[in-house]
């Protein structure tokens, strides 16, 4: 990968290395915050931007890092991260961060982080490992995206809290479903993307 | 990767470690008075959101301008006077840390878990036409995980409930912490708090309520997947509205209130 440009490693995870389709990673975030597309839209501006400035952080920091105890380094980091996000949501975005409410702390053990710090920013320049880190969470940020435009608009008939589809509850013709409500659904949106994503880029497809 | 010594590694986590806390810290205390200001309009929104009196077109300090805040004694009820202790200076959770403020509540007496019972509280009067039309009143109880803290609104009978609101908890979010759930609150609206021989008899029931008639004005319909937070809610009420909470301060009311209609 040494070779990959700064465009390849912004555009890579959004498709072809997507860490959540390819790598499955993330999901637990992904099952929590896709209920709705605003919180989903926030929670992705909040990873992209943990992920990296954290990846950031390590890469500026990789030769100073003592092999034995780079994992607890690594976590320290992203925690520190995490914790100013949410600091600053709180200040600023606080209707925000009480929507989101425990969801911004588990960033922190959100494994796209630790991955993309482990795997790539441990080994790559400060600047590459930056834009990885964007790209990574742009990547993450269009499954939720996605996840959370389906859930929500046949879920809840609305998009970004505005009505689309008139629900029968209100006096409209659109019965909703009760399933896209429940976090589990998102199992099931995951997987037909990841479908539909490995049949389109068969490289995907894993060996057997 | 970098030479390891068996002093190396300890030395760079002692620096990363007070670099980080260094950022947090700075961040924490630099961001504080703009959190605590949000926290503080969280509450009146609440406030307003439980009396029924909150609306969009209004900003909350305006309405919020329009209710009396008065500090009461517990124990006997009674108004506390505003030279003896300012309602601006108050702050009721901090007072459960002050000795003299405060007392310990022994465990048979505790079922909403505060461990401290302060000695004055807050409450919060709406008045129409120089009549009392409802009072707010702060409460707080053990749910599942953790306090929940909230405000219940009483019409002016201070029997009926007139709504409820839940600020700050942090029981799981979807299942517990549906009692933030706008549906869930509004369910309360109308209740009455106490039977016939002025006990409280609220009750939060499995499911949906099954009762008819009067026994249904003491029923709310409990949230399923959540029964330990809403057994918390139901013993937060116990508490808060029998004479270690706020019924001497409503039988005071109750009493003033007639002599001036």
């Amino acid at each position: 990968m040494a070779e990959s440009t700064s465009r390849q490693l912004l555009t890579h995870p959004i498709l072809q290395r997507n860490p959540i389709a390819l790598l499955v990673l993330g999901i637990c975030s992904a099952l929590a915050v896709t209920g709705k597309m605003s919180t989903a839209f926030v929670m992705s501006v909040c990873v992209t931007v943990v992920v990296a400035f954290s990846s950031l952080a390590i890469s500026l920091v990789r030769h100073h890092i003592p092999n034995s105890v780079r994992i607890g380094i690594q976590i320290t980091v992203i925690a520190t991260m995490v914790i100013l996000v949410d600091q600053i949501l709180k200040a600023f975005y606080f209707d925000l961060s009480k929507q989101l409410s425990i969801y911004v702390g588990l960033i922190i053990t959100n494994c796209i982080v630790m991955g993309r710090a482990e795997g790539f920013a441990m080994n790559n320049p400060p600047k590459a490992s930056f834009i990885d880190g964007i790209g990574n969470g742009l990547g993450y940020g269009f499954v939720l995206m996605v996840v959370a435009f389906i859930r929500e608009l046949f879920g809840s008939g609305s998009l970004f809290g505005y009505e689309i589809l008139k629900l029968s509850s209100n006096g409209g013709w659109y019965v909703r479903n009760g399933l896209l409500l429940l976090p589990a659904s998102a199992f099931f949106l995951i997987a037909l993307l990841i479908w539909l994503l490995r049949t389109m880029d068969p490289d995907q497809q894993e060996n057997n | 990767m970098a030479k390891e010594s068996f002093f190396r590694p300890f030395y760079t986590v002692l620096v990363l470690a007070f670099v980080c806390s260094f950022l947090v810290s700075l961040a924490s205390v630099g961001l504080r008075p703009r959190q605590e200001a949000n926290r503080a309009q969280e509450r009146k929104k609440n406030i307003l959101l439980a009396a029924d009196l909150f609306t969009t077109e209004k900003n909350i300090d305006q309405v919020f301008a329009t209710i009396q805040p008065r500090i009461i004694d517990l124990a006997s009820g009674k108004f506390i006077p505003e030279n003896e202790i300012s309602v601006q200076q108050f702050d009721q959770l901090a007072s459960t840390n002050d000795k003299q403020r405060s007392r310990l509540l022994p465990k048979d007496e505790d079922p909403a878990g505060l461990r401290r019972l302060e000695k004055y509280s807050l409450v919060y009067l709406v008045k129409k036409n120089n009549r009392l039309s409802k009072v707010i009143l702060p409460v707080r109880g053990k749910g599942l995980w953790s306090t929940m803290y909230g405000y219940v609104a009483l019409n002016g009978d201070l029997k009926t409930i007139c709504g409820i609101a839940f600020y700050e908890h942090g029981e799981t979010p979807g299942l517990g912490g549906e009692i933030e759930n706008p549906a869930w609150l509004a369910s309360w609206q109308g209740k009455k708090l106490y039977d016939d021989n002025g006990k409280v008899a609220l009750k939060i029931v499995k499911g949906k309520s099954k009762a008819t008639g009067e026994a249904a004005l003491h029923e709310v319909d409990g949230l399923s997947g959540a029964t330990l937070t809403g057994n918390g809610v139901e013993r937060l009420f116990h508490f808060w509205f029998d004479k270690q909470g706020f019924k001497p301060f409503l039988d005071r009311l109750q009493q003033e209130e007639e002599k001036n209609g």
